[in-house]
């Protein structure tokens, strides 16, 4: 007997974990999430570029293309229910050379075939026109390659997910699974049952299922480094950057990225490792700054605030001399009723959404599925102190003297702001988390001036030991208690 | 435009240079001043200094950071100048239209004159680009100063100094005396950042090891620091091959530099120095832009809070006059200096029958030099011998004569 009975069990509260858990709340299905970090978003989902791919880089009639051309179609509905950040800034793939031309020319052969929009080839003057930093012969144009804050996109899928009955376990690392006829899955912490079990692990979702009994997947990390430049007020670019993908297929190259946040991203590189480590090297910073340099040198005007790794759970090695592997979405051939997702890299971000619609269809195929008459699509509103009015700040503060305090200068965070990140319906009270959830931290100062602050508040308004306040993953305690007792 | 408010001078930031420039202003006759603080009290950064060694100048007294605020504290509300803490401004124009955000609510100031007191803020781990993991345990000085002497807070037990700035030498001191462990103070340059007497008093009287030439080259630890590598560097800060050795620790301090505080000043479209990250200001410290003057840590990176506020009282002064006389601009001419010299503050002269107090910073350490300054037609204004020059030394020198030209600065 298990006192933790569930219809489904998601494993891994990433962009995709937390997409699956949204659609499924749309029946009578009851749900958990069970993921080992503190938070949800903390592996892969955070790491990456933000980009909402259109659907261009991937083979036509394959997952990849049909869940990343969908999901790019999906994410801009979802935004206005969920409220999270979405801008539609466009992309250039450039180039300066015949070769690349006709490069350019296979990729929109391929997007238009993939049913992307837009897809136009410009030469010289167009391209100085639009992006007048940018110096480049030809370019692709896609109008309609958006960026989003991956994060965010994730908390708010999450938030929506719970909102709506699924339940979610943090810090519930998955250590043992069986199967007597259903599911039982353990955790470090306690024992789930479960009819269907969702492997949305990503990294480890080759684990997952080797524990649950499916052998037949393996995962190649393969690590992807950023640099974080302040934010661009000039506007020197306005839209994505892009090179033609190198020859090996393993990433899309070096590319700069304005973030919704008016932040520019530059990278990743692409590197295979033995591990799971995420770090920076110097070797991949200086050489992914030269890059960037190369296609905009103005962005030396830029200071670098900061820098970041993801890992791109890769089902094929450059030693596997494979040129393509498509996503793995499926129920499991050897363990009924495991669903596998696994090998989610990029396009996955864009593809969420239309592989948790792919997941219901698996359930729905085998078993009726009753609508969750109470679904509600949509989040409440959050509030952003800086794009409101004058007026509607005076208001604000008049109503709510919290919002006339500023706790992180850089990025003119308010403490109501603070607050309302700290009071997140996950409950999640680590420093990175409420970081994501409100900005306070991801400045030019990287915290230097509102850590103390936000210290402060949670010790004094909410009465966390200062020994117990975490940076992200346990055991990233940020101090060893007081000085003097 | 509504105005909130009309005022004569707005003073931005409440730390040693604002209050002092606020003081001096109203001492000279504006009575109509506005300080705009964004921390929750007066004093700046003065209030997380408890050591000594402030006030040697400005007082003739040895006090803490604390006390030295105090002081101007005291003076500010004697002179019956008003202030705002938890003021936060957003916004400046070049018309000197000020936004700031209080508990009371968004507020519209139009100003006579502004003057820029907004301090500085600390590089990060990311502006120097250690590579590595991003585990916790790595805090800048000032922040984990804060945390220490504000909140009672034992950042780690066994510390590493990246950097050999005041505030990095002034917490290793600080951290021992609490019963913590400094593994050791590394500096990328072959000379210390910080003043000789904290070398001395903060590293030399508890054993400190310092090692020069020597930086971190990556960060290890995945939840908490575990460790760093730390290698030696030549001359051209490139790492010699096969001195790397692991350093274990559980936290990182980093007194790598200080960064002035200007993304307001640029928003108002006040020109920013290349050489000194603060704005380019003429001898009465006023900006491109009439009735902006800039002071303190926000223009330059002071050593000692004394000099940040005699400056300010020079800013405050000439913001007084500006509001009184509303005079035309007199001429201008350029302050050069030589390439041993990294910077040179004002930019430019204002003609005038007063005494200039310029300051300089130089490159490389030097002994038995001499500073010779000239006009156009190579007149000697002034001659003076340095038995030594440290590049953690900001050097002041008074121009008394009338200056009638462009003038030169060198280091023989």
């Amino acid at each position: 007997m298990c006192k933790n009975p569930y219809d489904v069990i998601i494993i891994g509260a990433g962009v995709v974990g937390c997409a699956c858990g949204r659609e499924l709340s749309k029946y009578k299905l009851k749900v958990g999430v069970l993921e080992k970090n503190t938070d949800v978003s903390e592996g892969i989902s955070k790491g990456n570029s933000g980009v909402v791919h259109a659907g261009f880089y991937v083979p036509y009639g394959t997952l990849k293309a049909k869940t990343n051309v969908e999901g790019s179609f999906l994410i801009p509905k979802l935004a206005a229910e969920l409220n999270f950040p979405y801008k539609k800034i466009g992309k250039l793939v450039i180039s300066n050379d015949k070769y690349g031309l006709a490069e350019l020319k296979k990729l929109k052969e391929i997007g238009d075939k993939n049913g992307c929009i837009g897809l136009e080839i410009i030469t010289e003057k167009q391209i100085s026109h639009i992006e007048p930093k940018v110096k480049a012969k030809y370019a692709l144009f896609s109008k309609e390659t958006a960026v989003i804050s991956p994060y965010l996109f994730t908390i708010a899928l999450a938030e929506n997910a719970l909102k709506n009955g699924v339940e979610f376990f943090l810090n519930h690392e998955v250590i043992k699974i069986w199967k007597d006829k259903e599911f039982f899955v353990q955790t470090k912490k306690d024992t789930f049952h479960s009819r269907w079990l969702i492997n949305a692990a990503g990294l480890y979702s080759d684990k997952i299922s080797c524990l649950a009994g499916d052998k037949n997947h393996k995962i190649f990390p393969c690590r992807g480094e950023y640099l974080v430049t302040d934010k661009d007020n000039e506007k020197i670019i306005n839209r994505m950057i892009y090179p033609i993908p190198p020859k090996d297929g393993m990433s899309l190259g070096v590319h700069i990225t304005p973030t919704t946040d008016g932040n520019i991203l530059i990278g990743p590189s692409a590197e295979f490792i033995n591990n799971y480590g995420l770090k920076n090297t110097e070797q991949f910073l200086d050489g992914m700054k030269e890059d960037a340099l190369t296609m905009v040198p103005e962005l030396k005007k830029l200071s670098i605030i900061h820098t970041y790794s993801g890992i791109r759970p890769k089902l094929i090695h450059t030693e596997t001399k494979e040129d393509f592997r498509d996503f793995v979405i499926e129920e499991s051939k050897t363990v009924p009723k495991l669903i596998n997702i696994i090998g989610i890299e990029s396009p996955g971000l864009a593809a969420a959404p239309a592989i948790a619609n792919l997941i219901l269809n698996v359930i729905g195929n085998k078993e009726n599925l009753n609508k969750n008459e109470q679904f509600d699509a949509c989040n409440p509103k959050k509030l952003d102190f800086q794009s409101l009015s004058v007026e509607e700040k005076k208001e604000l503060i008049k109503k709510n003297p919290s919002f006339g305090e500023i706790i992180c200068r850089c990025e003119t965070i308010t403490k109501g702001e603070l607050l309302n990140a700290i009071n997140n319906p996950l409950g999640v009270k680590t420093m990175d988390g409420i970081k994501r959830r409100c900005r306070a931290g991801m400045g030019r100062c990287q915290g230097g001036f509102c850590t103390p602050r936000t210290i402060k508040i949670l010790r004094k308004e909410y009465g966390i030991k200062e020994k117990d306040i975490l940076k992200n993953e346990n055991n990233s305690n940020l101090f060893f208690g007081k000085i003097k007792e | 435009m509504k105005y909130d408010r009309f005022v004569d001078l707005v003073v931005i930031g409440g730390g040693p240079a604002g209050l002092s420039a606020a003081i001096s202003a109203k001492k000279n006759g504006i009575d109509d001043i506005l300080l705009l603080e964004r921390e929750l009290c007066l004093g700046g950064i003065l209030n997380q200094c408890i050591h000594d060694g402030f006030g040697l100048h400005l007082f003739k007294e040895n006090l803490t950071g604390p006390e030295y605020a105090q002081k101007q504290i005291d003076e500010l509300k004697t002179l019956n100048i008003s202030y705002l803490t938890d003021a936060m401004v957003i916004n400046l124009t070049k018309s000197k239209e000020l936004e700031f955000i209080h508990k009371t609510g968004h507020k519209l100031i139009k100003a006579k004159a502004v003057i820029l007191a907004m301090g500085c803020r600390e590089r990060t781990r990311f502006n120097i680009q250690i590579p590595g993991t991003r585990p916790s345990g790595i805090y800048t000085a000032g922040t984990a100063q804060n945390l220490v002497n504000l909140q009672n807070i034992k950042i780690g037990k066994n510390i590493l100094i990246l950097g050999s700035g005041d505030i990095g030498l002034i917490m290793a001191r600080r951290l021992t005396l609490e019963g913590m462990n400094i593994a050791g103070v590394y500096e990328i340059m072959p000379y210390t950042a910080g003043l000789e007497r904290n070398i001395q008093q903060c590293l030399n009287d508890y054993n400190i090891p310092l090692f020069l030439s020597s930086t971190v080259t990556e960060i290890f630890g995945k939840e908490r620091i575990e460790g760093v590598n730390i290698g030696k560097v030549d001359k051209n800060l490139k790492l010699v091959a096969n001195t790397e050795r692991f350093v274990k620790c559980d936290t990182l301090l980093l007194s790598v530099g200080l960064i002035p505080e200007n993304e307001l000043s640029k928003k108002a479209g006040v020109k920013i120095s290349d050489f000194t990250g603060g704005a380019v200001v003429d001898s009465e410290l006023q900006t491109n832009i009439e009735g902006v003057f800039s002071c303190g840590n926000v223009l330059q990176i002071h050593d000692l809070a004394d000099y940040a506020s005699s400056e300010a009282k020079r800013a405050g002064y000439f913001a007084a006059r500006y509001i009184k006389s509303k005079q035309k601009r007199y001429n201008r001419y350029k302050i050069n200096f030589c390439e041993k010299i990294k910077y040179a503050s004002p930019n430019y002269i204002v003609e005038n029958k007063e005494a200039i107090i310029a300051s300089f910073r130089i490159k490389k350490p030097a002994k038995n030099v001499v500073l010779i300054v000239k006009d156009r037609e190579d007149n000697i204004l002034i001659k003076k011998k340095f038995i030594r020059l440290l590049p953690s030394e900001l050097i002041q020198i008074k121009l008394e004569k009338e200056i009638k030209s462009d003038i030169y600065l060198e280091i023989e």
